[in-house]
């Protein structure tokens, strides 16, 4: 449980740049304490993004669950949560003038680009096992053309995620 | 003490109504939040909020349980952050169990499983959606190109955890811009704007 408790305060504190940057972390940390495989941590991630609320609480919640029932998702979500609290709590002391540092926009300067780099790869890792039959194989063409609408279906039409997400699975129930 | 109890209970009634607009992103909730915290309660001016919030994305963690522990804690300490984002926490907490619980009986339908594919694939898109937002306005320079392709580089290729990259991030940033300053160079901080640019596109941090 305390593996557990401080693994997830560790990622809290790594967590930049929020949602789907964290998740590379996550996985990591995921794999390296070997709680699951790669195949259950993305059917977790699925089942994560469904539900309302950050994607990053979300997945600390399940994998708590996952190990340890209620108990562990109560004790891995509170671990990730602390930090945020702390830190954020100490902050806004510190920035309590309300100026805008110059700091700030310099920090953001070289953690943008990395979190952009988290990002991305946390989307690849997401796809890439669909081609685990063959790049053209249905199941990632498949897969990709509806990545690509709900893409499309945000920018375009500006959707809200939900419905897109909703329609994302019954895309996925016509297409396979 | 008395005050701060009450305090503590309007701030986490009033985060857990927020949360559920949570969905899709911490700039859902930015609205929603001001709605709750300026013009309900009126416990702070926008200004003020506004400047939380950008500290609230830049910070560890994520938009929303920030917002929530710094507005928490400007209102009434340690225990107004923490019922704040118990306020936030707890509604989604106890939805995605549900969903857990729900899913555990249908999880080997072939529908289900079917379901589930489509569904990476809508996260994917939201995944690129962010990435790119995020690209956009984190890369514009050289520095910030190579910051990005070494990143990747080493995710895809090496071992080395996230964490540290972070930390790389941030001290090849600072090196960059200490050297630009010294050589007298000119350097931006951010993309330059152009008119008619989405809040989207500024604040990329709220979108995901």
């Amino acid at each position: 449980m305390w593996t557990l408790f401080w693994t997830f305060v560790k990622i809290g504190c790594l967590s930049f740049g929020g949602g789907y940057a964290i998740m590379p972390v996550i996985e990591y940390e995921t794999a390296a304490h070997g709680w699951m495989n790669a195949t259950q941590f993305h059917e977790l991630v699925s089942l994560a993004a469904m539900a309302p609320g950050p994607i990053a609480v979300n997945s600390a919640t399940l994998i708590g669950y996952e190990i340890a029932g209620i108990a562990g998702a109560v004790v891995a979500t509170s671990g990730m949560a602390l930090p945020s609290l702390v830190i954020m709590a100490l902050l806004s002391l510190v920035l309590a003038r309300g100026a805008e540092l110059p700091l700030l926009r310099k920090v953001l300067y070289g953690l943008r680009p990395v979190v952009a780099g988290l990002i991305a790869y946390a989307g690849l890792r997401m796809i890439l096992p669909s081609a685990a039959e063959g790049v053209l194989s249905w199941t990632f063409l498949g897969t990709l053309a509806i990545a690509a609408g709900c893409f499309v279906a945000m920018v375009k039409f500006r959707l809200h995620p939900l419905p897109v997400m909703i329609g994302s699975a019954i895309a996925g129930i016509v297409l396979f | 003490m008395k005050r701060k109890l009450a305090m503590s209970l309007q701030l986490f009634w009033s985060f857990l109504k927020v949360a559920p607009t949570a969905f899709g992103g911490g700039y859902a909730m930015m609205p929603a939040i001001e709605r709750e915290c300026v013009e309900r309660r009126q416990w702070m001016e926008r200004e003020s909020l506004e400047d939380l919030l950008s500290i609230a994305a830049a910070a560890p963690g994520g938009v929303g349980v920030n917002a929530a522990a710094a507005v928490g804690f400007r209102m009434a300490g340690s225990v107004g952050a923490l019922a704040a984002v118990m306020g936030m926490t707890v509604p989604t907490f106890a939805l995605i169990l549900l969903l857990a619980f729900a899913y555990r009986l249908i999880a080997d339908l072939p529908k289900t499983v079917a379901a589930l594919q489509g569904l990476k694939g809508g996260i994917v898109g939201l995944i690129g959606l962010a990435a790119w937002r995020m690209g956009r306005a984190a890369v514009f320079d050289v520095s910030t190109l190579i910051i990005l392709g070494g990143t990747l580089a080493s995710l895809l290729l090496t071992a080395i955890h996230p964490g540290w990259l972070i930390a790389g991030g941030l001290i090849v940033g600072s090196i960059v811009i200490a050297a630009k300053d010294r050589l007298g160079m000119r350097r931006r901080l951010e993309r330059p704007r152009v008119e008619r640019q989405r809040e989207e596109e500024l604040c990329p941090e709220y979108f995901i």
